[in-house]
């Protein structure tokens, strides 16, 4: 029998690990929900931001906040990049073209990387004091990335429903046709979600960079869970993605500590796909 | 005879007779090579039987992997001969596709849901392996039991022109039965499902039947794939027979060629191959990862500008009727 502290710790583990994964979720639902494309390469592009705030922290010397904005700032150029030069040319392709576009970015950055700072890890050191709550030892750094994520999800949520491009973004994800028709521009929506969507990478990025080492092969390793959060929570229900990283993250890390890291990411997907077939739309949503 | 059957026929007699060409010293590379074109255009086509009719998987990687690892390991534990582990292996696959396409068309996941749901899939079958290092040995990979001699018991020979010509017949195969679903009444079903499976199911087209049909044979081709590369290189590794990079990189194949023609499998896995052997051999150690960079990069590219594939396009620039094969094309997609 497992020592009932352990699951607590890893229940802890599992929920501050599910506000960053929440974050890379919502970016990723916000462009899908808006353009209809899944970027597979969007955790790559987390990967890429990785290394900027790596060197402008640990190399360079500059604080960290600063690299966090430098993050943000490039992470909004990533997602303005992909949108004009990858995305706007094939937006009325077969969905598997439009797929296999950004997988090719995938493939691109990946090996780009791997080119540049070789397949090294690197990690940002940040002298954090530990903290314990009933002699379980709780990551200072997880603890601020989960106050962070959650506070600019707050953000996204407020940029949404009170801002005039935020509410146009909402109208686009819900009906295009109807919003060309009101003479409305998609194109600068688009623009506009994708810029957005990559800042949102940019500021998950400098919030992994604080609990992980980055790597070329990093978004091998987020990707998946981060598309499957994204499906279970229904593609482009920013409600239901955000309950699904919590639930992912939980069984994650609970199964972890009772198995192996390995086996926790297996029970997450056999539970992500047991959970899609019961519910196919995602789990908040209403059964036709 | 046609001049097209003509060509055709030359071409198989100059692939009869490839190994026995005084290439000189880079015989043994080009057979390498070519043998990787005929078991990952094999492959490809497996795949784009399920691809062409708008079931994208991204996970085809798992139908490798339990292929390839199956069989190795029946041998390297019990002895048991591939041939035989080929016959277990293509049962567990079946099964395994039963278990995957019932749900999906069950309850209508399609799209994109359908391509996540794949690679989901994918990523078990390779975590599984990866966690069950005892007998996998993890992600380092196994070996195949070498056999000390060339065995066909083992399927396993020291000359190169032996898998050659194993898998010439193979992509033949494969070819067979790309062109039988072709003209069967099935295509014509998978098509009308393709496009909308309510109408489809409500003109008497049992649409569950056909998708887990269709899906069991893409995936048990897709295995025995797996099984000749694994006997080929006598080494499986997670990270080369399951998994997302593996299963995108056969996707990228088939789409690059086109995947609504017989050839175009084929034409797009030999694009590639040749394409990431020429930049590795370019490259060589010196800047590592370079390849790959201008390999995604070029990927994008063809993607942009030629959407129905190199030799989808080409073949479009010959037909008499270009319209409507293209709408042909954007239907089935």
């Amino acid at each position: 029998m497992i020592d009932p502290l352990f699951l607590a710790e890893a229940a802890i583990n599992g929920l501050l690990l599910g506000g960053v994964l929440a974050l890379l979720a919502l970016g990723l639902n916000l462009i899908f929900g808006v353009i209809d494309i899944v970027w597979i390469a969007y955790v790559d592009l987390v990967m890429i931001c990785m290394y900027a705030v790596y060197f402008v922290v640990q190399v360079y010397g500059y604080p960290i906040w600063l690299g966090g904005l430098v993050s943000v700032g490039l992470g909004a150029l990533l997602g303005i990049a992909v949108h004009l030069l990858i995305i706007s040319p094939i937006l009325s392709s077969a969905p598997v073209n439009q797929l296999l576009a950004t997988g090719g970015l995938l493939f691109f950055l990946q090996s780009f990387a791997t080119f540049l700072w070789t397949t090294d890890h690197r990690s940002v050191r940040l002298n954090l004091p530990r903290l314990e709550i009933m002699e379980m030892p709780i990551s200072v750094a997880r603890l601020i990335a989960f106050a962070l994520a959650v506070l600019v999800m707050l953000g996204l949520y407020l940029f949404l429903t009170r801002t005039y491009i935020g509410t146009a973004i909402r109208a686009v994800s819900q009906d295009r046709e109807a919003m060309s028709l009101m003479g409305a521009n998609p194109q600068r929506v688009y623009l506009v979600t994708s810029a957005v969507g990559g800042a949102m990478a940019g500021i998950a990025a400098a919030l992994l960079i604080i609990q992980y080492a980055v790597h070329p092969f990093f978004g091998a390793a987020f990707g998946p869970i981060t598309f499957m959060i994204c499906v279970l929570g229904g593609l482009g229900n920013m409600v239901g993605a955000f309950v699904a990283s919590f639930i992912m993250s939980e069984v994650i890390a609970i199964s972890g500590v009772i198995w192996s890291t390995e086996m926790g990411y297996v029970i997450a997907f056999v539970v992500f796909i047991v959970m899609i077939f019961a519910r196919p739309g995602g789990i908040l949503a209403r059964r036709s | 005879m046609t001049p097209a059957r003509t060509v055709g026929l030359l071409l198989l007699a100059v692939m009869v007779a490839a190994p026995f060409l005084p290439l000189g010293v880079s015989r043994e590379y080009t057979i390498h090579v070519l043998v990787q074109i005929f078991i990952w255009s094999f492959i490809g086509g497996a795949w784009s039987l399920m691809g062409r009719f708008g079931l994208t998987s991204l996970g085809h990687g798992a139908f490798l992997g339990i292929g390839a690892y199956t069989t190795t390991l029946l041998w390297n534990f019990f002895g048991l001969t591939p041939w035989l582990g080929t016959l277990a292996a293509v049962a567990i696959t079946a099964i395994f596709a039963v278990v995957v396409a019932y749900p999906c068309s069950r309850f209508q996941v399609v799209g994109h849901y359908f391509g996540l749901v794949t690679l989901a899939v994918g990523e078990v079958i390779r975590l599984l392996i990866v966690a069950e290092r005892d007998w996998t040995g993890g992600s380092l990979g196994v070996t195949v039991k070498p056999a000390g001699r060339d065995s066909l018991l083992a399927i396993q020979f020291a000359d190169k022109r032996v898998f050659y010509y194993g898998a010439l017949v193979l992509w033949l195969a494969g070819l067979y039965v790309w062109w039988r679903v072709d003209r069967s009444m099935a295509r014509s079903a998978m098509e009308a499902i393709g496009e909308d499976e309510t109408a489809a199911a409500s003109v008497g087209i049992h649409v569950t039947r056909f998708k887990i049909g269709i899906t069991v044979l893409s995936a048990v081709l897709t295995a025995i794939g797996g099984i000749a590369y694994a006997q080929y290189i006598s080494y499986v590794n997670p990270d080369t027979l399951a998994g997302i990079g593996v299963s995108l990189r056969i996707v990228f194949a088939v789409v690059l060629g086109g995947m609504y023609s017989l050839l175009g499998p084929t034409v797009g896995t030999a694009l590639t191959i040749a394409l990431a052997e020429y930049l590795r051999i370019l490259f060589g150690l010196k800047f590592i990862g370079m390849a790959e960079t201008i390999y995604g990069f070029l990927l994008i590219v063809i993607i942009i500008f030629l959407p129905a594939g190199i030799y989808g396009s080409v073949s479009q620039l010959f037909r008499r009727r270009p319209a409507a094969m293209a709408t042909a094309a954007r239907t089935t997609a």
